[in-house]
């Protein structure tokens, strides 16, 4: 993982997207987070709302935007649960700010980093859900090691794909 | 002042995003203990799920239209021998059925007498699934039915094979299902051998399982678990699944979990059926279906059996046979070659005088007639003495001894088996030895 100084990343460029991306994108991402598990119920492995988050917080480097682009989308998410509201947008919350903060320091276009970041971020998200629900909700979650590690695993590669396409929808200045 | 707000603007907005989040949750949890929701959690949702709706629904429907057309049109091999097995096991499972109906009476029968309420569905509502909540979390479905179909919240939501959980928020279009299988949810279930009670509920895994369970070793793997009735939502009798192991509960010591094979597969769900009416009688369509089964387990069962012809209404003779007269008795044919054993050859006990010589008898001719009419008014047997009957060999007019055979005293035949002392037997037997009387 390349660390650079934070200089060297203001200076690189910060990369746009087109409005309706950012506003579709995220929508496509629930639309199939709730819609595939139907067809292919192990798809539920799969978190794909958060690696959208991660991939815009990272990608325009602004830790504000990734804080509020977390917390939509993890209420969005929310919304389709019969859960309270907020369990989610506080996990994406959390996890748009740290990815925009890291944006700003290492090298995360490089599919090694990008995986590597995913698994942690992922990982992460299941730790702040457990905390949430035992602690706040009172719901009594169990810590699976092994398939939360699958689980991150599997979403950090998928994450690498998904990332790279989505790269093409940058907008070049 | 200001630098400091400019220098953590960052963290300053993601601590009072967050605070404010958890404050919001904060009063949703307080308000769902209380049991109630709150309005704008309601609209959030309600948004939400209005807006991704038409789009599942579109989805489903252009997925659904590709396999019918597939299923319905291309793809019909085997249909025709598949259809024999499914009519073979109609058959079976409607003589299972009408033995079960009796059953079934007897118990309605007990349940009236004892006063027992039980519920019968006897109004559902189809309705497709086309969403679910996309996390492991919380384990719901979203059905194209809502409040405009008459759906309400906490109604039972089965499937021909089980039950899959209730309805927990009801939107106009469409509604959201809590399966069984989500750590929120309750159900209460009995087992169906052993006849314990207990609440089922999901785990963590997405398993189900009946909790705070006293080690029992009767509870064995395979038994069925039905709903109890007791948690005034599901309806008595459902099938929930079968017990597939029981497991120790380290948090819950003394007791283990029930972990329970639901008899739903609840991943992949396309309809499902919302009991929107129970009654406590059982439903006409039900009582009409029973009866069915019963006229078409007789039919099978006639098929099956040897069957038994329909009384002939003409008899032998060819003539019609009055359905008013009483049947005669049967009687055997008579014998080619009579003996002593032949019956009536033997006189009646009332006709013989203790310490006699057995008398001299004439078997019955062979011609005699077998009376096999309608009526009980045929002459009895009797003996012919010997003077009637003399061993000569000359012959001897056909007609002379039917199978009445006379007694010394001919007032009649019935004189004398009425006045047996009467009676009298020659001491020397003469047995009609000519071959014409024996042909007679």
């Amino acid at each position: 993982m390349a660390l650079l100084p934070q200089r060297s990343r203001r200076e690189m460029e910060e990369h746009s997207f087109h409005p309706l991306v950012l506003i579709l994108v995220p929508l496509l991402a629930i639309f199939l987070q709730v819609y595939l598990p139907l067809r292919f119920p192990s798809f539920n492995i799969l978190n794909l709302p958060v690696l959208i988050v991660i991939y815009f917080s990272v990608s325009r480097r602004s830790p504000i935007g990734g804080t509020l682009l977390g917390m939509v989308i993890g209420i969005l998410q929310d919304a389709m649960t019969h859960l309270p509201l907020g369990i989610n947008g506080i996990v994406d919350c959390i996890l748009g700010y740290l990815a925009a903060s890291i944006g700003l320091r290492i090298d995360v276009d490089n599919p090694g980093t990008r995986l590597i970041m995913n698994f942690t971020f992922i990982l992460l998200a299941s730790v702040l859900h457990l905390l949430i629900l035992r602690r706040l909700v009172g719901i009594h979650e169990q810590w699976y090691g092994w398939h939360d590690l699958i689980r991150a695993l599997v979403n950090g590669l998928v994450g690498v794909v998904l990332f790279a396409l989505l790269d093409r929808l940058r907008q070049r200045e | 002042m200001e630098s400091f707000l400019s220098r953590y603007r960052n963290p300053l907005i993601l601590l009072a995003l967050v605070l404010a989040q958890l404050l919001g949750l904060a009063v949703q949890v307080r308000r769902s203990n209380a049991g109630q929701d709150g309005k704008q959690t309601r609209l959030i949702r309600l948004w939400v799920v209005t807006a991704f709706s038409p789009f599942e629904r579109a989805l489903l429907s252009v997925g659904h239209g590709v396999s019918h057309t597939w299923n319905d049109y291309v793809d019909l091999r085997h249909v025709r021998r598949q259809n024999q097995q499914l009519q073979s096991e109609l058959d079976r499972i409607r003589l299972e059925q009408s033995s079960l109906a009796v059953d079934a009476r007897q118990g309605l029968r007990l349940q009236k007498l004892f006063g027992f309420q039980r519920q019968y569905i006897s109004k559902t509502v189809a309705g497709h699934v086309i969403g679910t909540s996309g996390t492991d979390l919380s384990r719901v479905l979203v059905i194209d039915k809502g409040s405009k179909d008459g759906i309400k919240t906490d109604m039972p939501v089965i499937t021909p094979d089980g039950v899959v959980g209730k309805v927990r928020d009801v939107f106009p279009h469409t509604a959201q299902v809590l399966e069984i299988n989500d750590e929120t949810s309750g159900l209460g279930i009995v087992l169906t051998q052993t006849r314990l009670r207990g609440i089922l509920r999901g785990n963590a895994a997405g398993q189900t399982e009946i909790i705070d369970v006293l080690p029992d070793e009767r509870i064995q793997p395979g038994e069925q678990v039905v709903t109890s009735g007791g948690d005034s939502v599901y309806p008595s009798g459902l099938p929930v699944g079968t017990v597939e192991r029981v497991v120790n509960d380290p948090e819950h010591d003394p007791y283990v979990a029930v972990v329970v094979r639901p008899a739903v597969n609840l991943s992949r769900l396309d309809e499902v059926l919302v009991i929107t009416e129970t009654q406590n009688t059982m439903p006409t369509a039900m009582q009409q279906d029973i009866a069915t089964s019963e006229q078409r387990a007789a039919d099978v069962l006639a098929q099956r059996l040897p069957s038994v012809p329909p009384p002939a209404t003409v008899g032998p003779d060819g003539k019609p046979i009055d359905a008013n007269t009483p049947p005669s008795p049967v009687r055997p044919p008579p014998s080619l070659h009579p003996d002593q054993f032949t019956p009536d050859a033997t006189p009646p006990a009332s006709a013989l005088t203790p310490g006699a010589a057995y008398p001299n008898r004439v078997f019955p001719a062979q011609a005699a007639p077998v009376s096999t009419g309608h009526s009980n008014t045929a002459a009895p047997s009797t003996v012919t003495p010997a003077k009637s009957a003399p061993a000569t060999a000359g012959p001897k007019p056909a007609t002379a001894q039917p199978r009445t055979n006379t007694i010394s005293n001919p007032t009649s035949a019935t004189t004398a088996t009425r006045h047996p002392k009467t009676a009298q037997y020659p001491a020397a037997p003469t047995q009609p030895t000519t071959g014409e009387e024996r042909q007679n």
